[in-house]
């Protein structure tokens, strides 16, 4: 023990350097802790594509196939509900898709490759329920079209080609992957065409 | 010999100085009423809901694999399972039917205000820890109403701007809820949740006995040293801490007096509880939400989904707003406006006794107000409770605003100088 007097500036700047050192380790401490709760490696590669066989899809039928545990919905939509579609633009929030929830491919008026056959991710865009397709009975929703989806959880509501409809929760169109028609009757969803399998 | 114990403890840990602090030497008002039953009664439902909780873990699965059927097993094959399980699931829900009421009986009473604001934050800290505690067990019986629900809360964060995605995909740890969301949700819930639960019941508890309770007059019971004549001052011994620094009138100590009133109001309580642990556990699908009781499935959304009751008005309030950022800041706001009640209520009169009668009809509104958003909340959808909803929403508001406005002024009755019956 020296008895030389306290340097309080001495003593500041090392109060000052331990705290920021002492900080950023507690920082580094707690990357480990933040980065342990993204998707592990298994989850994401759970992500990989599907194949869909559409050759036994009734004209106006749903199918449900899973991708990243998401439901993907195959419809093969009647000429009546592609009909429809028109009909009801003026009471669509996005109805040129403008909004990115497609790809390139999709950025037509059907949001679709083929015309009939509508694949998208069943999932509302609101809050992550799945919305309920009502087949003919989605008048009582929307005058003047059949057909559309309802979200049970917040009452948005879709059309047949997943556009949303005005004064509703959800924000924006359903999401359609990416696909391809590997021939007629099969799809891969989860990559374009051209991408390798992943 | 017991005396000797005594000491060599009170020797090397404070044991009967905190005794008598906090319990047998604690002044407390002598004129609670039946609202101050709820404070302890939360206390009992936290400790029933730990140990029912720790012999739940000893046969639950948590796993996506196993989660819905550990908990048909601890239903059918464990000796008593239902009754742990029907314990624990009630005490969920009397955990919030004790805290509204407590909340209320701080709303009503003036209990956040100067000094009690820190309290009172405590408190809504307290509140916010076991709704996200509640919502994480709500998932591990991994049903379907547990599965949706969780979807549904957890995309509320998705609509964060930029971070939203990222932020749920990191919540999740998964693109969908999966098991992974399930066992850190286990971890959660039975870990660390309970823990922050625990240290800030303590904090509550140290910082209500700094500022002393509030009462149902709102006269606060600590006066300026030598400002009190000897006759005035109550018959009882209490601890140096309280008498050094203030006077003190119509006081009681916590321990016989309130430990006795609260055991009655504990029979009162567990003979409602144990009513409906044994008659309705379910509750008219109000407690255990009937699609919970078919498996979790993430290609299909049950046709109606709600929250459990006691989230259904802030539930309701984000549904009132037809745009997913604004709803979901209008029910984080509708919380965090609570949490601001110390500075929105201006007025100087504590009590409603003593306050303005248009206060009463605020707080009267409200009440109304709040039980309507949560049965909305709690029921499908239609344009007309679309309509109520939003009215609710205005209305629930309008309460902090309008109180805001009129407690600055308010024409309030003339306080007692002492405590009334």
């Amino acid at each position: 023990m020296s008895n030389a007097p306290v340097d309080n500036s001495r003593r500041r700047f090392l109060t000052i350097a331990t705290s920021v050192v002492g900080g950023v380790g507690a920082v580094g401490a707690a990357v480990p802790f933040i980065a342990s709760w993204n998707p592990s490696e298994r989850a994401k590669s759970a992500g990989a594509p599907v194949e869909v066989d559409i050759s036994k899809l009734e004209p106006g039928q749903l199918i449900r196939v899973e991708w990243r545990g998401k439901p993907v919905w195959v419809i093969s939509r009647t000429p009546e509900m592609l009909e429809q579609l028109k009909a009801h633009e003026d009471q669509l929030r996005d109805p040129q898709s403008d909004e990115p929830q497609q790809p390139g491919f999709a950025k037509n008026e059907f949001r679709s490759i083929k015309e009939t056959i509508f694949v998208a991710v069943g999932i509302c865009t609101h809050l992550g329920c799945s919305p309920s397709f009502l087949q003919g009975g989605f008048g009582e929703k929307v005058e003047g079209t059949d057909d559309g989806f309802f979200c049970p959880c917040h009452g948005s509501k879709f059309d047949m080609a997943g556009r949303v409809f005005q004064s509703v929760p959800a924000p924006l169109n359903l999401e359609i992957p990416p696909y391809y028609f590997i021939d007629d009757t099969t799809i891969l969803v989860g990559a374009e065409q051209g991408e390798g399998v992943a | 010999m017991f005396g000797n114990i005594i000491n060599w403890i009170d020797e090397r840990i404070p044991m009967t100085r905190v005794w008598n602090m906090h319990i047998a030497q604690y002044p407390a008002p002598k004129n609670f009423n039946f609202w101050y039953f709820f404070g302890s009664l939360a206390m009992l439902v936290l400790v029933n809901q730990i140990v029912t909780g720790i012999w739940l873990t000893m046969n639950f699965v948590p796993s996506a694999e196993g989660a819905f059927a550990s908990v048909e097993y601890i239903m059918r094959d464990v000796e008593y399972g239902w009754l742990l399980r029907y314990l624990h699931s009630t005490g969920a829900s009397a955990f919030f039917v004790v805290v509204y009421l407590h909340m209320f009986r701080g709303m009503i009473y003036g209990s956040y205000q100067k000094p009690r604001e820190l309290l009172w934050l405590f408190g809504m800290f307290i509140f916010l820890a076991l709704m996200a505690e509640a919502f994480m067990g709500y998932l591990l019986p991994w049903g379907q109403m547990s599965f949706w629900g969780a979807q549904v809360i957890i995309s509320l964060f998705g609509a964060i701007p930029v971070i939203g995605d990222d932020l749920t995909l990191w919540i999740r740890g998964d693109y969908v809820i999966s098991g992974a969301t399930l066992n850190r949700f286990f971890a959660l819930h039975v870990i660390a949740l309970p823990l922050v639960l625990v240290i800030l019941v303590f904090l509550h508890i140290v910082a209500l006995h700094e500022v002393g309770s509030n009462n149902p007059d709102g006269v606060e019971i600590k006066r300026k040293k030598g400002t009190v004549a000897e006759e005035d001052k109550p018959k009882f011994k209490f601890h140096e801490y309280y008498t050094n620094k203030k006077d003190i009138v119509d006081a009681i100590p916590f321990h016989p007096y309130y430990t006795v009133k609260d055991i009655v109001g504990v029979v009162g309580f567990l003979i409602l509880f144990c009513y409906v642990v044994f008659f309705a556990p379910a509750m008219g699908g109000f407690f255990l939400e009937a699609p919970n009781f078919e498996a979790a499935n993430p290609l299909k959304t049950p046709e109606h989904i709600f929250p459990v009751w006691y989230f259904t008005p802030f539930y309701a309030i984000l549904r009132a707003i037809p745009d997913k950022l604004m709803g979901v800041i209008a029910m984080g706001a509708s919380i965090v406006v609570l949490a601001l009640l110390p500075w929105i209520d201006r007025g100087k009169v504590k009590s409603i006794r003593y306050r303005c009668g248009f206060h009463k009809l605020n707080i009267a509104q409200f009440v109304v107000t709040f039980v309507i958003l949560g049965w909305v909340g709690a029921t499908p959808q239609t344009d007309f409770k679309t309509i109520l909803s939003q009215i609710c929403t205005v209305t629930y508001f309008m309460f902090f605003v309008l109180l805001f406005f009129y407690s600055k002024n308010e024409k309030t009755k003339p306080l007692p100088e002492r405590l009334t019956k």
